[in-house]
């Protein structure tokens, strides 16, 4: 077990390491700032348009919470139809697997048609390229519960239909909530993919518009500081939710070997 | 509650149960034909046999679990439906990870949207030993304490039915000792029957012993046992029905090699 301290401070060295490595590949490459420019100046224009990027990155962030909420909350709610009810499993499902089939960098511009250039055309693309790993865990996850104590429950209620939602409600659900989970944290890793597809094809905020705006204007160093901090708020909400259900779930038992902070899914952020 | 008045109250008094003519198939091999079996009313029936005889088969058969029997009947010998009147233990714990000791063992009134009688469960727990256990998770408890959580929600659906499938064949000698102790006291009253495989058990715990041999499986009452359970191992009358036990098991051919 290890304190907070030493975890942070390893999450500093390994910046501090990517830092160094990115200033090698400039210098190896000998490559000029319009096609890759150093960290420090990179960093420098961060500070400079601090004020600027945060706007954006607000936009973006919101994008993708909202997108990783009503993902949830559909993903959730569908895997329950889908287990629960029959008509559900025969409508639902195929819809579950379409949404997955298709690409959603293919829909992205039917969604900005639609919902137009703001955010709710980010949210969509969020929320559907996170319906699909929440639902499949969580169905999954209700599923597989132990069948010892589904017949402990069985001899414990009658025959009493609502008895079925009962045992949902307090065996099923509770005991599918660690795979949900997994599906939780592929979502959060996820979730940003979406929302910066949504404002590549179509936006007038948002970080992934600074970067295309930046990008035809040759402002390569704001793209490159537009996308580090793209890529440091990817990882906080990662971070944030894998923490918080940890947090949810003190009783799951987490038996990853040795390192005791090594996020308990086997699937890493993307 | 205490020893002497337990389940009754409910149903005035616990039934009979009655195997007859029980057929059960798993895939092409025939586990059990025409079986029959009588579980005395109030009393603690132990089934003995080796491992994978269907003793557990025919017991989720009598709790209304798994497969529906090919041929026969399981009934109440008051003619009554036995669905609800059945508690159910099993030899793995089976409490609920997320839910704290005193949570898993008012669940059956959670399922059956019931208000939870936190009193009485507080006090089953006192007799099973774990007072000042309530707001544990069942991790941070031992498997001894685990299974004593699972005894008192098996006692606290205060059923005049209860089956228990190998309850204690997963616990250390000495907590087995204590637990069948626990048991044999906290069941008075109540139609058992107990699945097992310690011979030591079945003296200690049953009124009658029967023995499940062969394939498909007979079942033949080895003894009527008097007195109480729990009891005590040491004595003389225990021991003497133990060794006349592991006689008959070796004559039924249950278990070769003995009392030949």
């Amino acid at each position: 077990m290890t304190g907070p301290m030493p975890r942070v401070l390893r999450a500093l060295a390994t910046l501090c390491g990517l830092g160094l490595l990115w200033q090698a590949a400039v210098w190896v490459a000998q490559a000029p700032p319009y096609i890759l420019p150093g960290p420090l100046p990179v960093l420098r224009i961060i500070g400079e348009r601090a004020d600027f990027l945060a706007a954006h990155a607000g936009v973006t962030v919101a994008e993708i919470l909202l997108g990783l909420g009503l993902g949830t909350l559909l993903g959730v709610l569908s895997a329950i139809l889908i287990h629960q009810l029959r008509p559900a499993r025969r409508w639902l499902f195929p819809i579950l697997v379409i949404s997955q089939a298709v690409p959603v960098f293919a829909i992205a511009p039917v969604l900005v048609l639609w919902l137009g250039y703001g955010m709710a055309s980010k949210v969509a693309m969020a929320t559907l390229i996170i319906y699909f790993p929440v639902t499949a865990s969580f169905l999954d996850g209700l599923r597989r519960t132990e069948t010892g104590w589904l017949d402990i429950a069985a001899t414990m209620t009658d025959d009493d239909p609502r008895r079925v939602w009962a045992i949902l409600w307090h065996i099923r659900i509770p005991a599918a909530l660690p795979t949900l989970a997994s599906g939780l944290r592929v979502a959060a890793a996820v979730a940003p993919i979406g929302a910066v597809v949504g404002e590549w094809v179509g936006a007038s905020e948002g970080l992934g518009y600074v970067m295309l705006h930046a990008n035809g204007r040759m402002q390569i160093d704001l793209m490159f500081a537009a996308l580090l901090v793209l890529s440091l708020f990817a990882l906080a909400i990662y971070f944030a939710v894998d923490h918080l259900l940890r947090r949810a779930l003190p009783w799951q038992a987490d038996s990853a070997p040795a390192d005791d902070d090594a996020p308990s899914s086997n699937q890493a952020p993307s | 509650m205490s020893d002497s008045e337990g389940p009754l109250a409910v149903d005035g008094r616990a039934p009979d149960v009655h195997v007859r003519g029980a057929t059960l198939r798993h895939g092409d091999s025939v586990l059990f034909e025409d079986l029959s079996v009588t579980l005395a009313a109030g009393e603690i029936t132990c089934l003995l046999g080796v491992s994978g005889i269907g003793k557990s088969s025919l017991l989720k058969l009598v709790a209304g679990l798994g497969p529906a029997l090919e041929r026969g009947t399981i009934e109440a010998g008051d003619g009554r439906p036995l669905k609800g009147r059945i508690a159910y233990m099993d030899q793995r714990d089976l409490l609920l990870p997320w839910l704290s000791v005193l949570d898993n063992v008012t669940l059956g009134a959670r399922l059956r949207g019931d208000h939870a009688d936190g009193d009485g469960a507080r006090s089953l727990l006192r007799d099973v030993g774990l007072a000042g256990r309530e707001n544990d998770l069942p991790a941070v408890l031992s498997g001894g304490m685990r299974q004593r959580t699972a005894l008192a929600r098996t006692l606290m659906e205060d059923r005049p039915v209860v089956l228990m499938d190998e309850p204690f064949s997963a616990l250390d000698a000495l907590t087995r000792l204590h637990l069948q102790d626990l048991a044999g006291r906290l069941l008075t009253g109540r139609t058992v029957l107990l699945v097992t495989h310690d011979p030591i058990e079945a003296v200690r715990l049953g009124h009658r012993i029967h023995i499940m041999t062969g394939l498909p499986a007979r079942i033949a009452t080895a003894m009527t046992l008097s007195g109480e359970p729990p009891r005590d191992p040491t004595r003389e009358e225990a021991t003497a029905r133990y060794r006349e036990l592991m006689g008959y098991l070796g004559q039924s051919g249950a278990v070769a090699g003995l009392g030949k």
